[in-house]
């Protein structure tokens, strides 16, 4: 018998992963290099928040603080937001305008164009032959580090990679066709709401990819007996496994589910009355008779539609028991007044205080709480199987959404997960 | 600053201290009682009412809202185990027409988990709009302008 078998461990597997991934520093460091700095694009906003040369927003990459900037030639820059003299914040602002296109440090005054290119060093020749840098200093070689960017249907990307593949690759055809849907027309942002969860950044990921949970936790529809059981829904994967999307549409044919509120042993059949049933009123404004579209892309965003809500969700990861979920809310450019109204009606379900998705931010924490000091005990994921498939339907009864997402983040961890694992086991 | 009646003052004041006791000490379905049939409560992160953006996180425009938020929080939400404590400043009164009244005023909610720590969960404003007749003032609108736009976990009671 091998030492590994003696000790009881094994390697996490998409099924099941060592609890010790949401708590060792050692793992969450090894991500920041890895997932959110390897192979991967990761979200940085929407072109529609920039629309102007000059504007800018404060985002990250993983824990790396990055800004998002619209060059005075409207192409869309992004940079990690530290100085390359001393390491300090160039930007401080959480959004603005910079009409110049110049970021300066205020340190020392080091100045930066929209690329991030050092265009100005103060007394870099010295004064009157005293002080100053060398002949050999080069300002093209103290640039802030620049991300690769490419954008898709207005939602931006950055990469530190210059081996992963373009984006559209990255997100696959799939992915794509759904990211179309969402984000069909021009768009404008309606506001933000950051929630900020004590819990590691892989908890809330496989909360937006685990479908199981939707009408367990979260009881607002099933109270108020709006507990659609004959929906049709469906959870489609990339070939990665990592990104996902989940749909439910009202249904197509007499199918009837009315079992599962038996089954799920809960009261499912709403004995409380909605007083004002405007907060769930929808109107269909896409092609199809689509309700709920939640999508997770690798690593750091969902882009979502629920009922007429229209949101991107960014995770940036503030340490390893430290998330901070940005909901940015949109609606289309064209809106109306009265469906802007309606939009933020909507609003009510989704979000920090969403009826329908507020307990998320508590799902994450209990799960931190429970895993303390668990390592080389795993979580189980066989809901549904133990496989990894491209499609699920209906969904609500299976976790390979979740599983999906380990097969990816495993593949990207590779060695750094392996020699984890086995430290567990010495 | 305009000068205000003493009473008219008063008046204010003890909606909000009455308001903010009755969240605290969990009567939330009388909460709505604070306002008129056709209401509106918001609340908005300064950040979005600072750039001129209008999504807020809780956007109840009639009674009826207010009181099926009620009824959600106690049949349907999961959320964290809390005390709350609102500590309301006097309220700035800002114009007077008629029986009608504007006002703001500075709040900031402690919360208590079950670990027992008190943390301050959100500070900001609120800006009101209300009704004083008979003697009793009762709020047209509220709007939450939370200056704490990182949410701790999530926000379930209302403000």
């Amino acid at each position: 018998m091998s030492v590994e078998n003696r000790m009881g461990a094994r390697p996490s597997l998409p099924t099941g992963v060592d609890y010790g991934v949401y708590h060792s520093p050692k793992i969450f460091a090894a991500e920041q290099r890895k997932v959110f700095q390897g192979r991967t694009w990761c979200y940085l906003g929407l072109e529609a928040e920039i629309p102007d040369p000059g504007d800018f927003r404060a985002t990250h990459v993983g824990e790396t603080p990055v800004v998002l900037v619209r060059g005075l030639d409207w192409k869309v820059n992004a940079w990690v937001n530290r100085c390359a003299h001393k390491g300090a914040t160039v930007c401080r602002s959480l959004r603005g305008n910079q009409a110049d296109g110049a970021f300066v440090c205020v340190y020392h005054q080091w100045a930066y164009d929209a690329e991030g290119t050092l265009v100005g060093v103060p007394f870099r020749r010295g004064l009157k032959g005293v002080g100053g840098y060398g002949k050999d200093f080069d300002p093209a070689n103290h640039s802030l580090e620049k991300l690769r960017v490419e954008s898709y249907k207005g939602m931006v990307f950055g990469t530190f990679s210059s081996e992963v593949e373009p984006l559209e690759e990255f997100l696959g055809p799939v992915m794509r066709k759904y990211v179309d849907r969402v984000l069909q027309r021009p768009i404008k942002v309606l506001g933000y709401a950051r929630q900020h969860m004590a819990g590691n950044w892989k908890l809330y990921s496989e909360n937006s990819r685990d479908s199981y949970h939707g009408a367990l936790l979260h009881l607002f529809y099933p109270t108020f007996g709006i507990y659609r059981q004959s929906q049709d829904s469906a959870g489609e994967l990339a070939e990665q496994g990592f990104h996902s999307v989940f749909t439910v549409a009202k249904p197509k044919g007499d199918v009837d589910y009315g079992s599962f509120g038996d089954e799920a042993n809960r009261e499912m059949q709403g004995t409380a009355q909605l007083q004002d049933e405007s907060l769930l009123q929808f109107r269909p404004e896409i092609d199809d008779d689509i309700g709920l579209h939640i999508q997770s892309l690798f690593p750091s965003v969902v882009l979502q539609q629920i009922q007429n809500t229209l949101a991107t969700r960014q995770i940036v990861t503030h340490g390893v028991d430290q998330t901070e979920l940005v909901w940015t809310y949109f609606g289309y450019a064209d809106d109306d007044e009265e469906t802007t109204r309606h939009r933020l009606r909507n609003l009510n379900l989704v979000g920090p205080s969403g009826l329908i998705s507020m307990e998320d931010g508590e799902a994450v924490e209990l799960c931190q709480q429970g895993t303390v000091g668990a390592e080389g005990k795993y979580n189980f994921i066989k809901m549904g199987g133990d496989d990894v498939r491209g499609y699920y339907a209906p969904m609500g009864m299976d976790e390979n959404a979740v599983r999906g997402f380990w097969k990816g983040y495993l593949d990207l961890m590779g060695n750094a997960l392996a020699t984890f694992d086995k430290q567990m086991v010495a | 600053m305009i000068s205000v009646d003493p009473v008219l003052q008063g008046q204010v004041d003890s909606l909000n201290a009455a308001y903010g006791l009755c969240l605290d000490d969990g009567r939330l379905e009388e909460w709505p009682a604070f306002f008129v049939d056709d209401c509106l409560y918001q609340v908005i992160a300064r950040e979005n009412v600072d750039n001129g953006l209008p999504a807020a996180v809780m956007y109840c425009d009639s009674k009826g809202m207010l009181v099926d938020r009620v009824v959600a929080l106690r049949r349907a939400n999961v959320f964290p185990e809390h005390f709350s404590r609102h500590l309301i400043s006097r309220a700035v009164i800002a114009g007077i027409k008629g029986e009608t009244v504007t006002a703001q005023a500075s709040y900031a909610v402690l919360q208590t988990r079950n670990d027992g720590e008190t943390r301050i969960y959100n500070a900001g404003k609120y800006i009101d709009m209300l009704i004083v007749k008979e003697g009793a003032a009762k709020l047209v609108s509220r709007t939450c302008v939370y200056d704490t736009h990182r949410i701790a976990t999530l926000l379930a009671t209302p403000i």
